[in-house]
């Protein structure tokens, strides 16, 4: 705003206006499918999901092992030079509790959300995925968990293979 | 910088209202912010060499190459044209690719605009926010937007020992800021405690933490200094410029921290001989979409060490005597996004409009008390992954 400038535009109206018809909207849903193409690094760790296995890419130039693999290293800018398996275990390096659905939709069951860097990945590099069998209030950074797979026969090669990760106690 | 041919001067800023739905299309409120932007710097679009439109992802208009759509109504007509788009850093980055298209000595004035309208998408433009992410290892988990704010904020928290009762004081100030915004969506008088008792969306972000989805246009005129000082007496000259981006791989970074937004800063500080930020400079508008957000970027901007942008603030009128507009540096004296509204490239814009009329000393009521010389603007966005960043100088 500036003192020089006497009339802003613009004509609000609320949603109570357009669903009334007070104010006229044109409504259509645009229908695109998409058949996304894996790639080679994201394939081989899907089908390696449905194995039951966690798998990364090393980069010998700066030494990091990155999960999800890719199949250059975007720090050093040459291709990654080979695949590691890491653990399913890891530790959590955020978390959040969601009451949001996807498209803002409110959540009876909030979900538990976190950032995990699973044994054998580079300090710092984490995977997002869900957390299960713990309250909200029992989350810390820090905590240990692990991998709770969906049984072999209804695995389909995606992230959902994992169905949560689980704290885990250890002497 | 190698080598830059010509100074660049901000001489005119238009602006909307900002509102949770306006009825106007794109192009109208395109239209309305481009020529006040030309009224306000006493040219017409026949002096426009070329125009820079900002506006974020499509997938809120449902109309695919909407930079086009939008072209009449930023006055881009039969003229040279060109969208630019770096997520919700787009609003600062429109005219730093403006600054470009005059510094490079290729034209002499250039119109900047930035619109949103993300109303359209219905009921909510949060779907349309979900196709950000990646298909294949990220939506089947069902994530939101809000998601990655909130896992950003925790970690912050966790590194810093900051609480979320000292993060609210930003809230409290931006939206009380905002009361003397004429366009302003949420202006309000609120305090910490209603912030800490409002509902939780994805913990620990709570409602009063973030800021609105909006429609709005916001837009400046840049002119080469040869035309600047014949057509103002008051340029505000464009002193530095930095933008950066990281990797799509969020998860892959420690997000206690916006590196890529200091390396977009320590461009911009380099350019404009910047070597003390928070001496050197007057008033500063990071971007706010979060009020957890302007800590994050004001220690990004270097305006606070890192983890201390909070430090010995306690209650409201601790973020008041440091932040405010009398405080020790004005922080977002516009109201920010958590106040004025958020509609994506328009919001980035309504920063380096602010900055431009703080230092004009045109911002009534708005004034910053410390007789500002220097300002920065900053906006970020996509996947938690760019800084863009503009000094200006009177």
């Amino acid at each position: 705003m500036s003192v020089r400038i006497k009339e802003y535009r613009g004509t609000y109206y609320s949603r109570k206006d357009l669903e009334e018809g007070r104010v006229m909207a044109f409504r259509d849903r645009p229908e695109a499918r998409y058949a996304w193409a894996t790639g080679v690094a994201m394939g081989r760790f899907l089908s390696e999901l449905k194995n039951g296995r966690i798998i990364g890419r090393r980069c010998r130039s700066c030494g990091r092992v990155l999960v999800p693999p890719r199949m250059f290293c975007e720090r050093c800018f040459r291709p990654t030079d080979e695949w590691v398996y890491l653990s399913d275990t890891g530790t959590v390096l955020t978390y959040s509790v969601s009451y949001l659905g996807p498209a803002a939709e409110r959540l009876k069951e909030p979900v538990i959300i976190a950032v995990i860097q699973l044994d054998g990945a580079s300090p710092g590099i984490g995977i997002l995925h869900k957390l299960g069998e713990v309250k909200p209030e029992e989350v810390k950074i820090g905590m240990r968990v692990k991998a709770v797979w969906k049984p072999p026969e209804e695995r389909e090669g995606a992230i959902t293979d994992i169905l949560y990760f689980k704290p885990i106690e250890e002497g | 910088m190698a080598s830059i041919k010509r100074r660049v001067a901000i001489i005119g800023a238009g602006i909307t209202l900002f509102r949770r739905r306006l009825k106007e299309t794109g192009r109208e409120l395109s239209f309305y912010a481009a020529k006040m932007a030309l009224e306000q710097a006493g040219i017409t679009l026949d002096d426009v060499d070329a125009v820079v439109c900002g506006t974020a992802p499509d997938a809120f208009d449902g109309v695919h190459m909407k930079g086009e759509y939008l072209a009449d109504g930023m006055g881009g007509h039969r003229r040279p044209f060109v969208r630019v788009y770096v997520g919700g850093g787009t609003g600062v980055f429109t005219p730093i690719a403006a600054w470009w298209h005059v510094a490079s000595g290729h034209f002499d004035v250039v119109l900047a605009v930035a619109e949103e309208k993300m109303s359209s998408c219905f009921p909510h433009p949060q779907k349309a926010f979900t196709t950000i992410f990646d298909p294949i290892y990220t939506r089947p988990l069902g994530a939101n937007l809000v998601w990655i704010f909130a896992l950003e904020m925790q970690r912050y928290m966790h590194v810093h020992g900051v609480k979320k009762e000292q993060i609210a004081t930003i809230a409290v100030k931006n939206k009380r800021n905002a009361l003397d915004h004429p366009c302003a969506q949420l202006p309000a008088k609120i305090t910490v405690k209603d912030v800490l008792e409002s509902e939780v969306m994805v913990w620990p972000v709570q409602r009063l933490d973030i800021s609105p989805p909006s429609d709005g246009a916001a837009a400046v005129v840049l002119a080469a200094e040869h035309v600047a000082k014949q057509l103002t007496d008051d340029p505000v000259w464009i002193e530095g410029v930095g933008w950066c981006l990281d990797s799509t791989y969020w998860t892959n970074r420690d997000l206690y921290y916006p590196k890529y937004v200091e390396y977009a800063a320590r461009m911009a500080y380099k350019m404009a001989g910047i070597k003390n930020p928070p001496k050197e400079i007057d008033v500063a508008e990071p971007y706010d979409p979060f009020d957890y957000k302007e800590a994050h970027h004001a220690e990004g901007l270097m305006l606070a060490r890192k983890g201390e942008y909070l430090k010995d603030v306690k209650d409201e009128n601790d973020i008041f005597a440091k932040y405010g507009r009398d405080g020790d540096l004005p922080i977002c004296p516009s109201g920010g996004l958590l106040g004025v509204g958020n509609p994506i490239a328009a919001a980035g814009m309504m920063k380096v409009c602010e900055i431009f009329w703080q230092l004009r000393k045109e911002a009534g009521k708005r004034q910053v008390k410390n007789d500002p010389r220097t300002g920065v603007a900053q906006a970020w966005g996509d996947l938690m992954q760019v800084g863009t960043v503009m000094v200006m100088r009177v």
